[in-house]
C-alpha cells in the first residue's frame, strides 16, 4: 500500500501492458486506453510479446511457474519508458509483487527497477498526463465499482473518481458498500464459488438499486464477475472498463 | 519446566529476525498545553459519555456531596478505607451529622470478609491517585488502606479525584510519574461503570464490577 | 481438535442459515462503524499505527532478551514464570498449580491463550469445574459451543437465541430478551462464582519487560475479578506478547481499543505486578505466569512470517472481511478466525490440516488496510498459499506442501508453459477467439450465478497491430 507517490514530467513515450484478461475478454479496453495516451501526445509502444503478469499462478501459490511468466514479460521492456497498465490488480503485481517473487534471484535490481516505472492507467492519465476531458456524450448515470487491488494496493481509488467527475454529461452514483470486494479474487472464485456468489450478488444488488445504466469498473476481472452477475438477473446496466468508457465520450468518432 | 525455557529461548535465539527499516511516526501535536480548565471540562465530558457520574465539588464540601449522594441513592452503607486518605474529612463529617448511611472499614484480608463484601457492601469509597483527562480515566493505585477489591465488587463506586491532579494523556501519566521506576501491586485505569457489548452489540452496563461510577472531581 | 478439512462444508453451510447471516451482518457493520467513528482522523489514526507497528516490531526484534528480562522482572516482583513448550506442557503446568492447592474451582477471564490450549476440556477431564465469566464467554460456554470472534465470543447469536439458552439453563430466572436485563442476570449468576473460586485464570494483552508487569484490557470487570479475589491467579499469555517497556503501553492500548469497538477507552485497564505484598488485604498470594510457545519459535524464525507475531488481537481484521462476515467465525474451525485465524493458526495446526483457510480471501487487502499494527495480511496468507503447494520442502512451515494436488500442480505448469512462449500464447488467444461460438454456456458454479463471459471477435494483440501500436 503506499500513499505518497512522486510522479515524473510526461513523457515522450511508454510501454502498454494490455493483460491477459483483456486480450482474450475486453481488448477494446485496453485499445481505448492506448488511444487515449496517444491522444495526449504520447507514444504508445504494445510489445507484442507481453502474455500474463503472472498473477494468476502468483495468488494460487505457484510462485515457479509466475516468476518464469513474469520473467518473459521483463524482456518485453528494455527501455526506461514507463509500463502503463488498464489494471489495478496487474499493475499491483508488477510494481508491488514483482520484487518478493524476485527476492534473491539474478534479476533483483532489474525488477526493482521495472517496478518502480509501473503506473496504473488512470493513474498515469491523472497524475502524468494531467489530462482534461472533455464529455461530448449524452446524460449517463453511472455506478463505479474501483478493484480492491487499485483501491487499496495501489491506493488510486480517489483518480478513478476524478476522471469520471471530469465528464460534465455523467452523474456519479454511489452504491451501498461501495469499498467492498466483489468477490471475484481470480482462484478465489474457484475455490469457493459459493461465498464468492454471495459476494457478487449483493454487489450487483447494491449497483442495481443505484438505478445506474452503466457499471464502470477499472479491472476487468471485477467487470466481468458483477456485470456477469448483472447480466444473468437480466438487469439492463451495461459494464464497461473505465479507458473504454472515457474514450466513447470523448472522441468524436466514436459518438 | 527449565527445559522448556531453555530451548524455547535457544530456539528464538537461533535466527536473529530481520525487518525492513520501519516508518517514524509523525510527530503529533498531543503534547499541546491544556489549561485545567480544559482539562476539567474534557475529563468530565468523556467520563459522563460512558455513563459515569461526575461532580464538580470543593475540598470543604465534597463529604457533604457524596453523603447527599448516597442519600439519594439510597445506600445502607459505605465501604471506606479508615486509616486511608480520606478517612479523616469523612468521620469529622459523619460524626457532626446523622451519620448515614453506615461507615463500614473491613480489617484483617480479604479472607475474613469476602462474602460480606460481595454480599452486604452497598457502596465504597475511595481516593484516586491522578485522571486522564483526554479519555475520562481514573488512575488508582490501590493500597493497604484501600485495597482493590474497594473499586471493584460493591455495586456503587465513589472515586475522589483532586482536579489538579488531572493530566491530559496516559502517556504524559506513565512519563511524569515515572512509573517505570516502580509499579505497585495493581495499577488501575477505570473509565466509567463496568459494561458490555457480548449481547447484538448493545451496551449494557453493569455486568460483573460497579453497575455505578460517580467521581467526585475537587478544586 | 476442530480441523478445518471440511471448512467449505461449514462455510455453505453458514451462508445458507440466514439467521446467522443476518447476526454477522449486524454485528460487523456496527463494528465498523464503530471504528471509523472511534478513529476518523486519518492523519492521527496513520500516526497511531506507524508507531504501535514501530513497538511490536522492536518487541519482536528483540523477544529472547525481553522475555528473559520479564521473567527476571516478574520473579523479582514475586511472579511465579513457566515456560512451556506445547499447549499439553502449558496445560499440565495449569493442572499442577491447581493440584498444589488442592484447587477444584477455576473461575476464567478472557483468554484466546486458553482457547489455543483447550483448557477448559483438558480440566475437566480432571474434574476441575472451569468456568467462563466474560459474558461473551460464558454464553459460548453455557451453548456448548466455542467463539466465534476473538473480542465478542457469542456475536453469532442475537438476544432472542441468548434469551432462550437462559431460559433452558436457568429455569427459575424471569425470561428477558433486553441485553441488559441478561448481562445483569448473568452478574447474579456468577457473582457467587468469583468468591467461591479456588483460582482465577487470565490472558495478558501485554506484558512489559521493564517492569515485569501484566496488563490486560477489558470491561466488565470479570478480568479485575479473576485476577483480584481468587487466592491465586494463573495468567496465561503467547511468548510473543511481551513489550519492552512501559512507555509502549499507552499508544497500543489506545489504539488497540479504538481498532476493537472504537471506545476511546476500555473501562478498565488493569496492570498487575505482583502477588499480594504483606500487609495488603487484598489480591491473589500467588501469581503465575504460564508462556506456552506452541509453535510460536517457529514461525519466529522466517523473516516474512514473523510478522504473524505483531497482532495484538483487535479483531478488526476480521470485521472488515468480506468473506468472515458472510460465513462467521466458526465456519473457519480454527481458535482464531477470520484473516489473521488464516494466518496464524495453519501455521500452529500445520497446513495439511488448514491449508485451505489462506485460500479463504480474495486478497482484497481490506485486512491489510485496518490492522493497527500494520501487518501485511494479504502478503501473509499469499505465502501461506504458497508453503501450502510448493514442490521443495524445506520442512520450515509445519504441514508444507500438503497441499499440493497433482491435477492442480499440472494446469499451472501448463499455463506457465503456455505464457512463456509468445508465438505460441497468441495462436492460442486467436484461435479462442475464432472458435468463441463454441464456448460453453455453463462454466461449472461460475454460471450457477452469472452469465459466462464473453470471448472477443479478436484479441487485442491483433487489434493494436492493426492500430499500429504493435511497434516493438
Amino acid at each position: 500500500m503506499e500513499r505518497q507517490r512522486h510522479y515524473p514530467e510526461k513523457p515522450g513515450r511508454i510501454y502498454f501492458f494490455g493483460t491477459c484478461l483483456v486480450d482474450l475478454l475486453y481488448p477494446e479496453a485496453s485499445l481505448a486506453g492506448m488511444q487515449l495516451i496517444q491522444r495526449e501526445g504520447v507514444d504508445v509502444i504494445f510489445p507484442k510479446d507481453q502474455t500474463c503478469c503472472g498473477q494468476p499462478a502468483w495468488n494460487s501459490g505457484y510462485r515457479d511457474e509466475a516468476r518464469a511468466v513474469a520473467l518473459a514479460q521483463l524482456k518485453c521492456f528494455p527501455l526506461d519508458y514507463p509500463v502503463v497498465v488498464p489494471s489495478g490488480s496487474c499493475a499491483g503485481m508488477m510494481r508491488h509483487h514483482y520484487p518478493r517473487l524476485f527476492k534473491n534471484t539474478p534479476q533483483e535490481q532489474q525488477v526493482q527497477a521495472l517496478a518502480n516505472r509501473v503506473y496504473k492507467l488512470t493513474e498515469f492519465l491523472v497524475h502524468v498526463l494531467k489530462i482534461t476531458l472533455k464529455d461530448l456524450g449524452t446524460p449517463a448515470k453511472v455506478a463505479l465499482h474501483t478493484s480492491c487491488s487499485a483501491r487499496r494496493e495501489m491506493g488510486v481509488a480517489e483518480e478513478h473518481e476524478a476522471l469520471l467527475q471530469q465528464l460534465g454529461n455523467v452523474e456519479l452514483v454511489e452504491q451501498e458498500r461501495k469499498a467492498e470486494c466483489c468477490g471475484f479474487g481470480g482462484t478465489f472464485a474457484v475455490k469457493h464459488p459459493k461465498i464468492s456468489a454471495e459476494m457478487v450478488s449483493e454487489k450487483a444488488e447494491h449497483i442495481s438499486n443505484t438505478s445506474a445504466d452503466t457499471l464502470v469498473s477499472g479491472d476487468c476481472g471485477c467487470l466481468m464477475n458483477i456485470s456477469g452477475r448483472l447480466n444473468h438477473q437480466a438487469e439492463k446496466i451495461k459494464g464497461k472498463h473505465i479507458a473504454s468508457f472515457l474514450w466513447e465520450r470523448t472522441n468524436a468518432d466514436s459518438q | 519446566m527449565h527445559n522448556a525455557r531453555d530451548n524455547i529461548l535457544n530456539r528464538l535465539r537461533r535466527q536473529r529476525p530481520e525487518f525492513p527499516p520501519q516508518d517514524e511516526p509523525a510527530s503529533m501535536d498531543e503534547g499541546n498545553e491544556t489549561t485545567l480548565q480544559q482539562r476539567i471540562e474534557a475529563f468530565t465530558e468523556k467520563l459522563r459519555s460512558v455513563r459515569a457520574e461526575v461532580h464538580l465539588t470543593t475540598e470543604q464540601d465534597w463529604c457533604h456531596k457524596l453523603q447527599e449522594l448516597c442519600r439519594k441513592k439510597e445506600l445502607d452503607n459505605l465501604l471506606y478505607g479508615n486509616q486511608g486518605p480520606l478517612a479523616e474529612a469523612m468521620e469529622k463529617h459523619w460524626n457532626s451529622d446523622d451519620s448515614t448511611p453506615r461507615l463500614v472499614t473491613l480489617n484483617e484480608t480479604i479472607e475474613s470478609w469476602k462474602e460480606p463484601l460481595f454480599n452486604d457492601i452497598a457502596a465504597a469509597v475511595t481516593s484516586v491517585r491522578t485522571g486522564i483527562a483526554q479519555v475520562g480515566t481514573l488512575v488508582l493505585w490501590p493500597t493497604l488502606e484501600e485495597p482493590r477489591t474497594y473499586s471493584l465488587v460493591p455495586p456503587v463506586h465513589f472515586a475522589v479525584l483532586h482536579a489538579d491532579k488531572l493530566y491530559n494523556t496516559f502517556a504524559e501519566v506513565v512519563e511524569e510519574e515515572a512509573w517505570q521506576e516502580g509499579m505497585p501491586t495493581n495499577a488501575l485505569l477505570i473509565s466509567g461503570p463496568s459494561k458490555s457489548a457480548d449481547i447484538e452489540q448493545t451496551l449494557s452496563y453493569g455486568v460483573h464490577g460497579p453497575t455505578e461510577l460517580v467521581a467526585l472531581l475537587v478544586s | 481438535m476442530q480441523t478445518a478439512s471440511d471448512f467449505r462444508q461449514r462455510s455453505e453451510e453458514a451462508l445458507g442459515n440466514p439467521q446467522i447471516r443476518r447476526n454477522f451482518r449486524f454485528a460487523m457493520d456496527g463494528l465498523m462503524a464503530k471504528r471509523r467513528a472511534g478513529l476518523s482522523d486519518p492523519r492521527e489514526r496513520e500516526q497511531l499505527r506507524t508507531q504501535c507497528a514501530g513497538i511490536r516490531v522492536n518487541a519482536l526484534s528483540k523477544l529472547p532478551e525481553l522475555l528473559e528480562q520479564l521473567e527476571g522482572n516478574c520473579t523479582r516482583n514475586g511472579i511465579q514464570v513457566h515456560w512451556a513448550e506445547s499447549v499439553d506442557e502449558a496445560n499440565n503446568i495449569v493442572l499442577e498449580i491447581m493440584r498444589q492447592h488442592d484447587a477444584t474451582r477455576m473461575i476464567k477471564g478472557k483468554s484466546m491463550v486458553s482457547e489455543e490450549m483447550e483448557l477448559n476440556h483438558f480440566l475437566e477431564d480432571h474434574d476441575i469445574e472451569c468456568l467462563e465469566s466474560d459474558l461473551g464467554e460464558y454464553i459460548v460456554q453455557l451453548a456448548g459451543e466455542t467463539p466465534s470472534h476473538i473480542i465478542a465470543p457469542a456475536i453469532h447469536k442475537n438476544r432472542h437465541e441468548i434469551a432462550e439458552l437462559f431460559r433452558q439453563k436457568f429455569p427459575d430466572i424471569p425470561f428477558e430478551e433486553d441485553p441488559e436485563k441478561l448481562a445483569r442476570s448473568a452478574r447474579e449468576i456468577l457473582r457467587e462464582k468469583f468468591y467461591k473460586a479456588d483460582v482465577g485464570l487470565s490472558g495478558v494483552n501485554f506484558a512489559v519487560a521493564e517492569t515485569g508487569t501484566l496488563c490486560l484490557v477489558e470491561n466488565e470487570g470479570n478480568g479485575r475479578m479473576c485476577t483480584t479475589v481468587p487466592p491465586v491467579h494463573i495468567a496465561v499469555t503467547g511468548i510473543e506478547k511481551v513489550v519492552e517497556q512501559l512507555s509502549d503501553i499507552p499508544p497500543l492500548l489506545n489504539l488497540l481499543v479504538r481498532s476493537a469497538t472504537g471506545q476511546h477507552i476500555s473501562t478498565y485497564f488493569n496492570m498487575i505486578s505482583s502477588p499480594r505484598k504483606p500487609g495488603e488485604k487484598d489480591g491473589p498470594q500467588e501469581v503465575h505466569l504460564v508462556l506456552p510457545d506452541n509453535e510460536r519459535s517457529r514461525i519466529y524464525e522466517d523473516d516474512e512470517l514473523i510478522n504473524t507475531l505483531r497482532c495484538i488481537r483487535c479483531g478488526a481484521c476480521m470485521n472488515h472481511c468480506p468473506v468472515y462476515g458472510r460465513i462467521g467465525g466458526h465456519a473457519y474451525g480454527s481458535t482464531i478466525p477470520g484473516p489473521i485465524g488464516s494466518v496464524v493458526e495453519p501455521q500452529k495446526i500445520g497446513l495439511d490440516t488448514l491449508g485451505e483457510l489462506p485460500t479463504a480471501s480474495t486478497l482484497c487487502g481490506a485486512c491489510g488496510e485496518v490492522c493497527p499494527v500494520r501487518i501485511p495480511l494479504p502478503d501473509l496468507l499469499n505465502r501461506l498459499r504458497y508453503e501450502g503447494v510448493r514442490n521443495n520442502n524445506d520442512g520450515k512451515v509445519k504441514g508444507q506442501s500438503e497441499q499440493r494436488k497433482g491435477t492442480e500442480a499440472w494446469i499451472w505448469k501448463s499455463w506457465s508453459w503456455l505464457h512463456v512462449q509468445p508465438m505460441l500464447y497468441r495462436l492460442a488467444m486467436r484461435t479462442a477467439t475464432r472458435l468463441r461460438s463454441l464456448m460453453p454456456r455453463k462454466l461449472g458454479p461460475w454460471t450457477d450465478v452469472r452469465r459466462p463471459p464473453r470471448i472477443a471477435a479478436r484479441t487485442l494483440h491483433e487489434l493494436a497491430r492493426e492500430k499500429g501500436f504493435d511497434n516493438a
